[in-house]
């Protein structure tokens, strides 16, 4: 019988200037799944005085040679103004933000406010059995977080999905 | 609708120019117009004179518009798909882009096979569909399709215009889009309150913004490299494609000069047959699965290919571990994503592949490059070409289909005919035995393979061809899938010609069966065909049957000399198949010449590949 072979994945974050024009998110999301790529996380929003650019930070994954294709199917498309795969480029900051319910009594209650401390969670809002937290940083960080709440009673989490931006003077 | 009332008929800028004073005076002129008289307006304004389309209720105000238009001649096809590729067929005959236009729903639908051929072969296409009224969208109304997300993935890129303000700039985007790089079909779609509502105008304005630049000279540091490969290469060959067709006809003399200086071998994708004389010493014919078999062996042993305009599709590549795995590689294609896709090369070179042949050529000159004698290359591809492989058996009985296409090739080659066709084996006979030495006159459908191309390409193209000989190469099963255009040609008294390669077979489906199936013929004989000919006749052609080799010549002379459309059902070998053929996963060497090649079935692995 015939199997389908999987190659080895590397995880890329691309951040693309674009038009702000409607139908842009359908374009970029849609030409992912027409060639079958991956997304992890996308965010968008517009970032120019004029509100005419936005910019999108896509998280994706797949092989070297699929990540070039992404870059260039990207780079052909009308409204894409330029893509940048910041991984590629160098340091760079990623960061998440994510709010995240609790609810219990007793000791998870004070576990849970324990851990957000250490994790520099915030408190954004409480009763007497429950808590919303706001955390921010790079994925893992609130992907470590969550499964810690996961322990002491998670009730529901947003994320936001990845932004990122390069380090040091220069624009990537 | 609150505009209309104001809306100015304001055709008489085009129509009396001496009302407006002198042509200078005339640009400045800002009047109210509506939609439908903008979109007419800025066609014309872009040099649009052929529109191929079908009305209906969501354009019913650009119809008007087009009302005993004295410049713009609307063809009315008799399916939208019909639409679509004849203007592929006058755009790829014509280097104009082809301009369609459409009703909502239905008619956009119909389109979208058309469309789709034209983004798979970079033809340029500017496709009007009408929507419904803007307070409509998203109800679900009568014939209300979501045209821009259905044509999203399959344009280059796609419009719906929400207000009349932005239609000028729109349309003029669009068609730099369409024509502009890599060309490639564009759709506006335009909600029928924006054509009815009015707005300011200003004729020959409404510049529209410049964000689409693709990069048309090479790099120079990449060209010199190129230049350098070249110069070292022994065994060198030119795999060129559709890209230097779209490139314009001065590309095709350009690669003369190139494979003239140089003295090597030309191969072509089924694209860019005609790109190169098919008489010249160099040319090794088509490559790929129904290439030649020199074609092949020439690729698979080069020690440097030079790619222009091509982009190593997996009909060109065979299996890909296993092609042309010794040689260097040069890839120049306008696309970057084209570069690198599927085959990984040594210098990729982005840029307008006409503009980078002359760029190599400087070069080369500039270095006092001239044809090294490429001895031993030249032998071993002679020994190739010894092969002979695309000879068929002979056969007085019936007619072989090879033979029916070089015989029509014989008949017609000195008036530099355009070919078209459907999609199959006829296709592939078409590609192999008819011989092209211009640039222009080859339409075929070949990233979709769209059976139904070919009457209505033909259409289109003798329509931007007027005094041209037009035949469409076409299959028995392919021709039904857009046969209701024989009215079309018959009510714009178009003389296309129409030779019908009738093996009662989809015969391409059935060699895959017999290679892969162990000749269990599922669904694929051609079961109650109409009789052509007097299908023909209905709709007021002429028509003719040929039914033996010794009619072969007197019909297809017959064909010819008839001034109106005439239709040829010639009756071809049944079980003829086309080869040589590079089963799907093999390599270029492992080619079948012949049906005493074909042993036994595949295994999954091939099966699985299309
Ligand atoms: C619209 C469409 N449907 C199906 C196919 C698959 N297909 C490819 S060739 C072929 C048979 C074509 O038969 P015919 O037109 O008689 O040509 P022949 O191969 O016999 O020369 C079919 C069904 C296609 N290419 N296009
Ligand atoms: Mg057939």
């Amino acid at each position: 019988m015939m199997r389908i072979k999987e190659e080895a994945v590397e995880r890329h974050v691309l951040a693309v200037m674009v038009d702000n024009e409607a139908g842009i998110l359908a374009r970029i999301a849609g030409m992912f799944t027409a060639r079958g790529y991956n997304i992890e996380s996308l965010t968008v929003a517009d970032i120019s005085e004029d509100h005419a650019i936005s910019r999108i930070t896509i998280a994706t994954n797949g092989p070297p040679h699929v990540i070039e294709q992404i870059i260039a199917q990207l780079d052909r498309l009308v409204p894409v103004h330029s893509v940048r795969d910041l991984t590629e480029a160098g340091p760079h900051v990623q960061r998440e933000l994510a709010l995240v319910k609790v609810a219990g009594k007793g000791e998870n209650r004070i576990e849970a406010m324990r851990l957000a401390d250490a994790y520099r969670a915030r408190i954004v809002d409480a009763s007497t059995e429950s808590f919303v937290f706001e955390i921010t940083g790079a994925p893992d960080k609130i992907e470590t977080f969550v499964a810690l709440m996961r322990e002491v009673g998670l009730v529901e989490v947003g994320r936001t999905g990845v932004v990122a931006i390069s380090r040091g003077p220069d624009a990537a | 609708m609150p505009g209309n009332a104001v809306a100015l008929r304001c055709s008489i800028a085009y129509q009396s120019p001496a009302l407006c004073g002198s042509g200078e005076k005339l640009e400045q002129i800002v009047a109210e117009k509506s939609g439908a008289d903008i979109l007419v307006e800025t066609l014309l304004d872009l040099g649009v004179d052929t529109v191929f389309g079908y009305p209906g209720g969501a354009v019913l105000p650009i119809y008007d518009g087009l009302y005993e238009h004295p410049k713009i001649k609307h063809i009315l096809v008799r399916h939208e798909q019909a639409a679509t590729h004849a203007a592929e067929g006058y755009a790829r005959s014509t280097g104009k882009p082809g301009v369609v236009l459409v009703t909502s729903g239905p008619g956009a639908t119909n389109a979208v096979t058309g469309i789709t051929d034209a983004l798979m072969d970079s033809i340029p296409m500017v496709v009007i569909t009408g929507q419904v009224a803007t307070n409509l969208i998203g109800t679900d109304a009568f014939q209300e399709a979501d045209t821009v997300g259905i044509t999203r993935h399959c344009t280059k890129h796609n419009y719906l215009v929400k207000k009349p303000s932005q239609l000028a700039s729109v349309v003029r985007e669009a068609f730099h889009i369409a024509t502009e790089g890599r060309p490639g079909p564009v759709v506006i779609d335009i909600p029928k309150n924006v054509q009815v509502a009015a707005t300011e105008f200003q004729r020959h304005g409404g510049k529209h913004n410049n964000r689409y630049q693709p990069q048309i000279d090479g790099d120079f540091k990449a060209v010199n490299e190129a230049a350098e490969m070249i110069m070292q290469a022994k065994a060198p060959i030119f795999y060129t494609g559709g890209g230097i067709i779209n490139s314009g006809p001065k590309a095709s003399e350009t690669l003369q000069e190139l494979a003239a200086l140089t003295g090597a071998p030309v191969t072509s994708t089924l694209m860019g047959l005609g790109a190169f004389p098919a008489s010249s010493d160099q040319w090794l014919g088509m490559l790929g699965m129904h290439g030649t078999f020199e074609a092949n062996m020439a690729m698979n042993r080069a020690d440097l290919i030079i790619c222009l305009g091509a982009r190593f599709d997996d009909r060109i590549t065979g299996r890909i571990d296993a092609f042309s795995p010794d040689s260097k590689k040069i890839h120049v294609d306008i696309d970057r994503s084209s570069i690198n896709k599927t085959i990984r090369v040594d210098l990729p070179v982005v840029g307008d592949v006409g503009r980078v042949m002359e760029q190599l050529l400087a070069v080369l000159k500039g270095r006092k490059f001239s044809a090294p004698d490429y001895e031993e290359w030249w032998a071993r591809i002679k020994g190739w070409r010894a092969r002979n492989c695309l000879e068929y058996p002979e056969n007085d009985k019936e007619i072989m289909p090879q033979l029916a296409v070089r015989k029509l090739w014989e008949a017609t080659k000195d008036r530099d005919p355009i070919i078209t066709t459907e999609v199959g084996q006829h296709q592939m006979w078409a590609a192999q035995h008819f011989d092209f030495e211009l640039p222009n006159k080859w339409l075929t459908s070949g990233g979709l393979g769209t059976m139904g191309y070919g009457l209505p390409a033909a259409i289109g193209a003798q329509l931007g061809n007027p005094d041209s000989l037009v035949i469409d190469i076409a299959g028995e099963a392919s021709i039904q899938m857009n046969i209701q255009e024989l009215g079309t040609a018959t009510q714009y008294r178009l003389p296309v010609k129409l030779f019908i390669l009738n093996n009662e077979y989809m015969g391409m489906v059935r060699q895959w069966q017999e290679l892969t199936y162990e000749s269990r013929y599922s669904n694929s004989y051609s079961d109650s065909l109409p009789d052509f000919v007097k299908l023909a006749e209905s709709y007021g052609w002429k028509g003719i049957c040929i039914e033996k080799p010794a009619d072969l010549e007197a019909g297809i002379k017959e064909m010819i000399e008839t001034d109106g459309p005439v239709l040829v059902d010639c009756r071809v070998a049944k079980l003829a198949n086309c080869f040589p053929m590079i089963p799907s996963g093999a390599a270029h060497t492992e080619m079948l010449l012949s049906p005493e090649d074909i042993k036994g079935t595949m295994d999954d692995q091939a099966k699985a590949l299309v």
